[in-house]
């Protein structure tokens, strides 16, 4: 289990290291940093010096080292279109989009999981098929579409909810949540719901997939063959041993959901870190770019070794193997 | 006590209605242990599954009485007819791998049966599990009990499955081929155990099994079928020793003898059927080609081979736990023979055949092909000649063929891999041709393999591995999945193609009737260790390792005992 643990950090720090030159490499050789920060009149001499003080000359090796000593120090440096630290505006933005995204994941989860055992254990009844149905049409439309249709139903015919940003946060030390007003919540639920109904289907799909190929296997026949009664084998022998393979896909899901995050955000306004990431490309705020860049992939890299450890505390034989 | 009578099951599909069991009658008294044999296809699982009430969704019971007791099992409402299940009919099915929950501990199992079926406390109901995994042969139970299933051996864990049918104390046990998956030790210690319930719980016991030498062994009363319909019925000892019926004696002359030696395997044929016959006009391309390289296949010699696979660390800094798979094995199979390797499972014979066929990365060791250096894994380039020479046919025919490629596909691969055909016509023809020697209809060259019952399907094996005109081939327990007509079909192709082709062949299987049959010289492996090699005959004869005694000892085998 140590073991295990130690090696899956080990692998974590070696994608670390690689995303973050990736994204050194776009900030040094996407471009050129002086010509985004200077102007015509600045004279040839004025950016050799300026060249010399951000250490540009240096070898790519020490260059890169610092880049990661900064990161690791919390020191992400400066946007180059606001002069604002970018560590501060990530996060400012940062709870913005982790509460959308879990919430977004949370109506995934609450409605596909048990929307895909249902449509397992009744594969041929009329509400099921319909519910497949539906789904497909879900999952055949764009997102930003559905963000559209929402807001059209939602927020101008019925006028329920609000239709762009982020109301009625309050503010715990530096996090600012919208999970504790109604305003917050009423703002919330149409940018999560149309971030978590593509993630829905597909979590719905995959459990019922998952599930029906588990009840048909020796264990639960053997089960069913020995009388233990249908709703423990349904959601105590079935269900567990459907949720192994549906857990890592939740969890990339996640990563997505926070990572692509960006449509959803733009179409309700919602100011996360998509939206922050679309205003640096449209103004090339390499830096502020590159360190979206390593803030995802540390997002991915941590929610995946979640899943590998909650892999080890479902499945006993990778817990038990050196007793064995 | 349970009582069939006239039972007709009828499976419908697309295609229309199949009867798949017809007008069958059995009983079964407390105690008893009543066999059902016969080939695959014949039925027997269908009527087990209809006196569980858990037929597939396509077949249904279409005429007969079932009774259990007092109770009619064919009026039972849904609920009523689960009630029963476990209550006082209960299962255990073939594969002991794949029939218990991987992610609960047999504790669990077993305290949620027996819970399902009486008012008890948890703690009762634990002690009786454990009284029940001691009964049942489990050492050390009250620790053992909170092992998860993978934690126990194929053996231990096909007794659990017998513990977990048995601690609702069912009146009835379906046994659906209980120990085909199974070595013959093992087999012969599980079959103990079914005894002895029967004896001294009174249970009854249905036994479904493809292999008359287990009926033999532990039932009081048998039932033949085939086709779905009743051959031949009664106690054990009249059916076998005086069977009436000419498929009973067919059935039972098809078992390899252990006691000799025959030309050929027998097929469970009645008198007067007709068979197959190879196209040999067809066929004649293919054998041609291979007569073209003359001369037989090449000695292998085999001296201190030694696996080891790497074990799991104990801790983060602890010593791997290393496992030695092979220790020290020194194997000489002479030119154009056939070597049988034989052991049980665990012992070691699948990784000598991969050591050699270069998929397995020996430890120390060296083998020779005809004197010249075979060598090992990661020294062997991919265009060594010994990959073309050396080839394997697998266990399993449903994993060992890609399923995406159609047969002619698989066939010619060899041919233009290993260079031998230039020509894309001639290997069409060839690899058509090679289906029509291994006994296949020439049209199957067009189909895929899910197409073909796993007989078939291990024609197209060793079809594929003859078409790379091999010099020795291994062959990996290459009917041990197969029932016995299929059996036979196969050992004969394969005994045909070594004799006229002149392949020297390492034989592997845990069968040592089949073994006998087929081989020339004759290996014994026990932990990874050689226990015994020589001449086939002597050693059938008489073998001289106390093991091989025992493991010829252990071999079921037909009727003999009546």
């Amino acid at each position: 289990m140590v073991a295990y643990t130690a090696k899956r950090l080990i692998q974590s720090v070696f994608v670390m290291v690689a995303v973050a030159f990736l994204a050194f490499s776009l900030f040094a050789f996407v471009g050129d940093p002086v010509a985004q920060m200077t102007g015509v009149e600045t004279s040839p001499e004025d950016r050799a010096r300026l060249r010399e003080e951000l250490g540009l000359n240096d070898p790519v090796v020490v260059q890169f080292t610092r880049f990661t000593g900064d990161l690791l120090r919390g020191d992400f440096g400066y946007s180059f279109r606001t002069r604002e630290p970018i560590g501060e505006m990530i996060l400012s933005r940062l709870p913005a989009t982790l509460e959308l995204g879990t919430v977004a994941l949370l109506i995934s989860l609450v409605v596909g999981i048990p929307a895909g055992i249902y449509t397992a254990l009744r594969p041929r009844g009329a509400i099921s098929q319909s519910m497949l149905i539906g789904t497909l049409i879900g999952v055949s439309i764009p997102t930003f579409v559905i963000g559209i249709l929402l807001i059209f139903l939602f927020g101008v015919k019925l006028g329920w909810l609000p239709t762009y940003g982020r109301g009625g946060t309050v503010e715990i030390g530096w996090w600012r949540s919208s999970l504790f007003t109604a305003q917050g919540w009423r703002s919330l639920i149409l940018p999560a719901v149309t971030l978590g109904l593509f993630q829905l289907t597909l979590t719905m799909r995959l459990v019922r997939a998952q599930m029906m190929e588990v009840m048909r296997t020796d264990h639960i026949r053997f089960a069913i063959a020995r009388g233990v009664p249908w709703r423990s084998i349904r959601y105590r022998h079935a269900l567990s041993n459907t949720m192994i393979p549906v857990i890592t896909i939740i969890g990339l899901q996640f990563g997505g959901v926070i990572a692509f995050s960006i449509v959803t955000e733009s179409v309700f306004q919602w100011p996360g870190m998509g939206l922050l990431f679309l205003e640096s490309i449209r103004f090339v705020d390499i830096p502020v770019m590159s360190v979206y860049l390593v803030v995802i992939a540390f997002f991915f890299v941590l929610i995946n070794l979640a899943v590998d450890l909650l892999y080890v505390a479902i499945d006993p034989r990778l817990r038990v193997r050196e007793s064995a | 006590m349970l009582s069939v009578e006239g039972l007709s099951v009828r499976f419908t599909d697309r295609f229309g209605a199949a009867m798949a069991v017809e007008d069958v009658s059995l009983s079964v008294e407390r105690g008893e242990i009543h066999g059902l044999v016969g080939e695959s296809g014949a039925g027997k699982s269908t009527i087990g599954a209809a006196i569980m009430g858990l037929l597939p969704a396509a077949g249904q019971v279409a005429a007969g009485r079932m009774t259990l007791g007092e109770t009619d099992l064919r009026t039972l409402s849904p609920v009523a007819a689960h009630r029963l299940r476990g209550k006082r009919i209960s299962m255990i099915f073939q594969d002991p791998q794949t029939s218990l929950n991987p992610l609960m501990t047999v504790e669990a199992q077993l305290i949620e049966t027996i819970l399902a079926h009486e008012e008890m406390t948890v703690e009762a109901a634990r002690r009786r599990a454990i009284d029940l995994l001691e009964e049942i042969g489990i050492a050390n139970a009250p620790a053992r009990i909170r092992a998860y299933p993978h934690q126990f051996s194929g053996g231990m864990r096909q007794r659990v499955v017998i513990a977990l049918a048995l601690c609702s104390n069912p009146e009835l046990i379906i046994a659906d081929e209980p120990t085909t998956a199974l070595d013959v030790a093992v087999q012969a210690q599980v079959l103990d155990l079914i005894r002895r319930l029967a004896k001294t719980r009174g249970v009854g016991f249905i036994l479904i099994t493809h292999d008359i030498g287990v009926i033999a062994q532990v039932s009081d009363r048998v039932t033949v079928l085939r086709d779905g319909r009743v051959m031949e019925q009664g106690p054990t000892p009249r059916v076998l020793g005086q069977p009436d019926h000419p498929y009973t004696k067919a059935l039972m002359a098809a078992v390899p003898p252990l006691d000799r030696r025959l030309e050929r395997f027998r097929l469970p044929r009645v008198p007067g059927e007709k068979m197959a016959q190879v196209e040999a006009d067809k066929a004649r391309e293919a054998e041609d080609w291979l007569m073209e390289e003359t001369g037989s296949g090449p000695a292998l010699d085999l001296s201190g081979i030694t696996v080891r696979f790497r074990g799991e660390r104990r801790g983060l800094f602890g010593p791997r736990e290393d496992f030695t798979a092979l220790d020290d094995v020194s194997l000489s199979v002479r030119a154009g023979t056939v070597m049988g390797l034989v052991g049980e499972s665990g012992s070691g014979k699948s990784t000598l055949a991969k050591v050699i066929a270069a998929l397995v990365q020996p430890a120390a060791g060296e083998m020779r092909l005809d004197g010249v250096a075979l060598p090992p894994m990661r020294a062997r380039r991919r265009a060594d000649p010994s990959r073309r020479l050396v080839q394997m046919v697998f266990q399993d025919p449903y994993s060992s063929l890609n399923s995406r490629h159609r047969v002619l596909d698989v066939l010619s691969e060899p041919l233009w891999l290993y260079g031998l055909e230039p020509d894309a016509g001639r290997r069409d023809r060839l690899a058509h041709a090679m289906l029509a020697l291994v006994g296949l209809p020439v049209a199957a060259a067009d189909r895929y393999p899910h197409q073909f019952s796993g007989g078939q399907r291990q024609r197209i094996a060793v079809a594929r591995a003859l078409l790379s005109r091999p010099g020795l081939l291994l062959c990996d327990e290459p009917t041990s999945a197969l029932d016995v007509s299929i059996q036979a079909q196969i050992l004969n192709l394969l005994k045909d193609m070594q004799a006229r082709f002149g392949l020297t062949t390492l034989f592997i299987s845990h069968n040592l009737a089949v073994v006998r049959q087929m081989s020339d010289d004759i290996a014994v492996l026990k932990d990874g260790r050689l226990v015994e090699t020589g001449r086939s005959e002597a050693f059938f004869a008489a073998p001289d390792a106390t093991y091989s005694r025992d493991l010829l000892a252990q071999t079921p085998c037909t009727g003999q005992q009546f």
